[in-house]
């Protein structure tokens, strides 16, 4: 069979796909995590926490598929960055996972029995499970920017120095817990927004809007002061050598240089691509402008702010994945790191069949469960199978 | 060379994760089914009693669900986390139906849940139910993918290896999807599902009978379960069987060792039933056979040999020597890759390249190898003899008992209308089994397939990534605890559920009373005849 896209443009497409699918991922379940990290301090009495859950309650569970579907996406066009990556940031995937395992569970079981205890401890797995995986994700996006300390041998077998960024320590430094508020600040706003949008008329709508309010000023302070940031104290990284961005993929067959600057010099070929920062700053402007005046517009600007803040990075970086800082050749870009041709085509076809069908069933239970959620709803004799 | 402790503790916490979320997935696909019947039977009959048996065990379904879904999260990031270097050796093609089962299964089901659970009052009665539809075709598409990704494990096909990228890379999709391992690890896991859910159902109704409560929901499950469950237990054995013949084509060793054959017989090959497998001495112990039945089975041809271990371990020596040849050639490529001499005998010995890796368990390059360390090599091709034995037995053993048993409740409740209080013990009694048999099965295709992580290909030792065995014990430890918590909240609420019943109404006491008047030691109560009538 003839495949009727060469290897470089497949490559790029995917590298486009795979930011879409963390997109996806970020606005669907960026919800339930920014309501999840919000559900202690906007939600004071039970009825007024079942009121936050059940605003979610249908829909999490669908969201949280776009998390499986980008890693699952990830391990089929870039075997390598998942290899590298996942056993790279072990201990902190695993908390991610055992806050991930613990948000369905709590979802599920803390409606099941009528004591306080019981659904305050619940309360908090929720919490846990919304705000551990926003942070965790922050942070490891601010190491990959900063290089992460890996090396492959001649089989491109990969190790990594000193057990470091398998540990959580070596993670913690300063620029990443930057990285790891914006991350908390863009989700819980977008959680708030959503509050805004599906509550009923009442206290908790308003402090979840007044909370908002104070992320997204917070959301756009750090994301700028990232920016500069990385304009002067982080080096960025730099082929070299020649590349032929339709080559077999091997990583070694490179010379990459850290310098500083590098992450920006994109900007300077690409102009167009300074929409994205742009966008990250205006999106959280307006969902301030939204909160405030408690409207859907709030939506829109929180969702604004996230593609714009997520895509600076992927532009940034663009063509590498993830430098390596103790062997910069190692480093993994969109030339050397893919799947083969064929592969990439073949879920290439998948995607472009089932991604507009997802989206449009999902539209669809959206539509059937459109309007705001109410107390009575949340708590009432009907609620038999609400959370 | 790889850590080999890492390894080994890295396969036990995937044998640990995997086995645990092996618990529910069963339940997850066959109870998803069972609610399509049964939100079926009300579309059409309108008979508010149906609606009611649907919701209370969509209630089950979805304490089940929600911890089969967690679970399986774990199960897709592992292979990055712990199993670093399979995954970029063979992602080129394993990736893919990981992917897809995201695609095309897993958002169906997990967007369409919640609607299943919060549109009760929101769609009509034919919507509702295409609802619970999806969310059953989500499940079991889920199963497909998955298991054509494993399929590929056992029985890898449609690849090859390139040398410059160092990796397994696709030739030939439709052979991956087409996989005769893959279908018939597919039908058969799935039937095993629905045995699963239909002994589930079948053993909550006995014990309502056998209180006498919520009698007429019980009975109408107890028909559904019990016609279901036949058809399943059928064919979960046929299709076993099948499965058993594939691995008879493409995985002699494990199928060698799953009936401890030692030595190759004059055809047909008899059938052990029961001995003593011993791998060390290479012989079974105190064995009881049956003359022809295994040659039958595994050839279905009465001429048809069965390899025994010790002709296949003399077999594979051959090979590790031609995989020797292959390393070698593979690393002249890879210095020069112009070489047209490397490349003609890497060509004529790549199919063996795998079987030359596995000497790297001894030495750092394969070409030093010893011959001992070659016949070594070749006998840890010998799977756990004893192990996959009895679990094979035993996983065939409950099979063929809940085909009896759900038979007998057939027999019962749907003809006689009337199920006799010793069936209905029985049924209560044996409800745990169902389970034992999925964790058995799984030991058998997997413990089955070592010393490989893709049989044939990559040596299970060299795929795991480069952690210290700290990081994999504290990760233990980690999924342990949790996962011992939510077993046992999620036993708890499910036992509550169940005693609550479908009219959630107060909790009776399910403890040791409950449990002791299910099994007969106080008087149960006698259903009447009447409340069958629908």
């Amino acid at each position: 069979m003839e495949i009727p896209f060469d290897y470089e443009t497949l490559k790029v497409i995917w590298w486009g796909l795979l930011g879409v699918l963390l997109l996806g991922f970020a606005l669907t379940d960026g919800y339930d995590l920014g309501v999840a990290t919000l559900l202690p301090f906007v939600a004071k009495k039970d009825e007024e926490r079942r009121l936050v859950i059940n605003s979610i309650g249908p829909m999490w569970e669908g969201h949280q598929v776009w998390f499986i579907l980008a890693g699952g996406a990830i391990f089929a066009a870039w075997p390598i960055v998942y290899a590298v990556s996942f056993s790279g940031f072990y201990i902190a995937m695993f908390l991610v996972l055992a806050a991930l395992i613990l948000r369905p569970v709590a979802f599920k079981y803390r409606s099941k029995r009528p004591e306080t205890g019981w659904r305050s401890r619940w309360d908090l797995a929720l919490f846990i499970g919304g705000f551990v995986p926003a942070l965790i994700f922050g942070v490891a996006v601010g190491n990959t920017i900063q290089g992460v300390p890996f090396a492959l041998d001649d089989t491109l077998r990969m190790t990594y120095e000193g057990g470091v960024v398998g540990g959580l320590f070596g993670l913690l430094n300063p620029f990443a817990l930057l990285a790891g508020l914006v991350s908390v600040m863009m989700l819980v706003t977008h959680g708030a927004s959503w509050l805004t949008v599906k509550l009923e008329l009442g206290p908790v709508r308003d402090r979840a809007a007044r909370f908002g309010m104070v992320t997204a000023i917070l959301s756009l302070a750090l994301f700028a002061i990232g920016g500069i940031w990385l304009a002067i104290g982080i080096d960025g990284y730099r082929i070299t050598s020649e590349i032929d961005p339709g080559m077999l993929p091997n990583p070694l067959r490179k010379e990459v240089v850290a310098e500083s600057g590098a992450w920006l010099s994109n900007y300077g070929k690409y102009p167009w691509m300074i929409l994205a920062p742009g966008l990250g700053l205006i999106g959280s402007a307006v969902a301030f402008v939204g909160l405030r005046a408690k409207t859907s517009l709030a939506m829109v600007g929180s969702s604004v702010a996230i593609v714009g803040i997520i895509s600076t990075v992927g532009v940034s970086m663009f063509p590498f994945i993830l430098p390596s800082s103790i062997d910069p050749a190692s480093s993994l870009t969109v030339w050397d790191s893919s799947s083969s041709h064929l592969t990439l085509f073949v879920m290439l076809v998948c995607t472009v069949i089932f991604i507009p069908l997802i989206i449009f069933y999902t539209a669809w239970v959206y539509k059937v469960l459109w309007g705001r959620v109410t107390t009575e709803e949340a708590t009432g004799a009907d609620g038999r199978h609400a959370y | 060379m790889t850590d080999l402790l890492v390894a080994d503790l890295s396969r036990w916490q995937f044998a640990l994760t995997a086995l645990y979320h092996f618990l529910f997935v069963p339940l997850t696909i066959g109870l998803s089914m069972m609610l399509v019947i049964m939100e079926g039977a009300y579309v059409m009959t309108r008979k508010p009693i149906w609606r009611r048996i649907t919701k209370f065990w969509g209630t089950l379904f979805g304490i089940n669900f929600a911890i089969g879904v967690a679970t399986g999260i774990t199960m897709e990031f592992e292979f990055g986390m712990n199993w670093a270097y399979y995954s970029h050796y063979v992602g080129d093609i394993f990736g893919a139906p990981l992917a897809i089962e995201g695609l095309m299964a897993f958002f169906l089901e997990a967007t369409m849940v919640g609607l299943m659970f919060f549109g009760w009052d929101k769609l009509s009665r034919p919507a509702h139910w295409m609802v619970t539809c999806f969310v059953a075709l989500g499940s079991n598409l889920s199963a497909l993918w998955i298991l054509i990704a494993n399929g590929w494990m056992q029985h890898p096909v449609g690849s090859e290896f390139n040398p410059e990228t160092m990796r397994m890379e696709v030739n030939n999709f439709a052979e991956v999807l087409f996989n005769p391992a893959a279908q018939a690890k597919f039908v058969h896991t799935v039937s095993a599902g629905y045995i699963t859910a239909a002994a589930f159902v079948l053993a909550i109704s006995a014990w309502y009978l056998l209180k006498g409560r919520h009698v007429a929901l019980a009975k109408r499950s107890m028909i559904v379960a019990s016609a279901f469950g036949v058809l399943s237990a059928a064919s979960v054995i046929v299709l076993g069987d099948e499965s058993g013949y594939v691995d008879g084509e493409n995985q002699k060793f494990k199928l060698a060792a799953m009936e401890a054959m030692w030595d190759t017989e004059d055809a047909p090959a008899s059938f052990t039933l029961v001995g003593w497998p011993d791998r060390e001495d290479r012989t079974t112990h105190f064995a009881v056979e049956v003359p022809y039945v295994l040659g039958l089975i595994a050839t279905r041809s009465l001429d048809g040999e069965v390899e025994g271990i010790n002709d296949l371990v003399d077999q594979a020596e051959a090979r590790i020597v031609n995989g020797i040849a292959a390393y070698d050639a593979l690393q002249t490529i890879r210095r020069d890759p112009s070489n047209a001499a490397a490349q003609e005998a890497f060509a004529a010995t790549k199919t063996d390249l795998g079987h030359g890796l596995l000497l790297m368990r001894y030495v750092d390059d394969p070409r030093e190898a010893t011959q001992d360390q070659i016949d070594a090599a070749a006998f840890d091709l010998v799977p756990n003899v004893a192990l996959l034995f009895w679990s094979f037995r035993f996983m065939v053993g409950i099979g063929f008992l809940y085909l009896a048993i759900f038979m007998v409740t057939f027999y019962y409740s749907n003809l006689r209308r009337s199920v006799p209080s010793w069936v209905l013990r029985m049924v209560v009694v044996a409800a745990p089994l169902p389970w034992l048999a999925a964790e058995l099965g799984w030991i058998v295709a997997e413990v089955g397939r070592q010393p490989w992580i893709i049989d044939g290909i990559l040596p299970t030792h060299l795929g795991v990534s480069s952690l210290s065995p700290a990081h994999v014990i504290t990760t233990i430890i980690g999924f342990t605890l949790i996962y011992s918590a939510l077993l046992y909240i999620m036993v708890k609420l499910m036992l509550r559920a169940i005693s609550k019943g479908p009219d959630g109404g107060p909790v009776l006491p399910l403890g040791g009373g409950g449990i002791a008047d299910a099994i007969g030691i106080t008087q149960p109560a006698k259903p009447s005849a009447s409340d069958f009538d629908t």
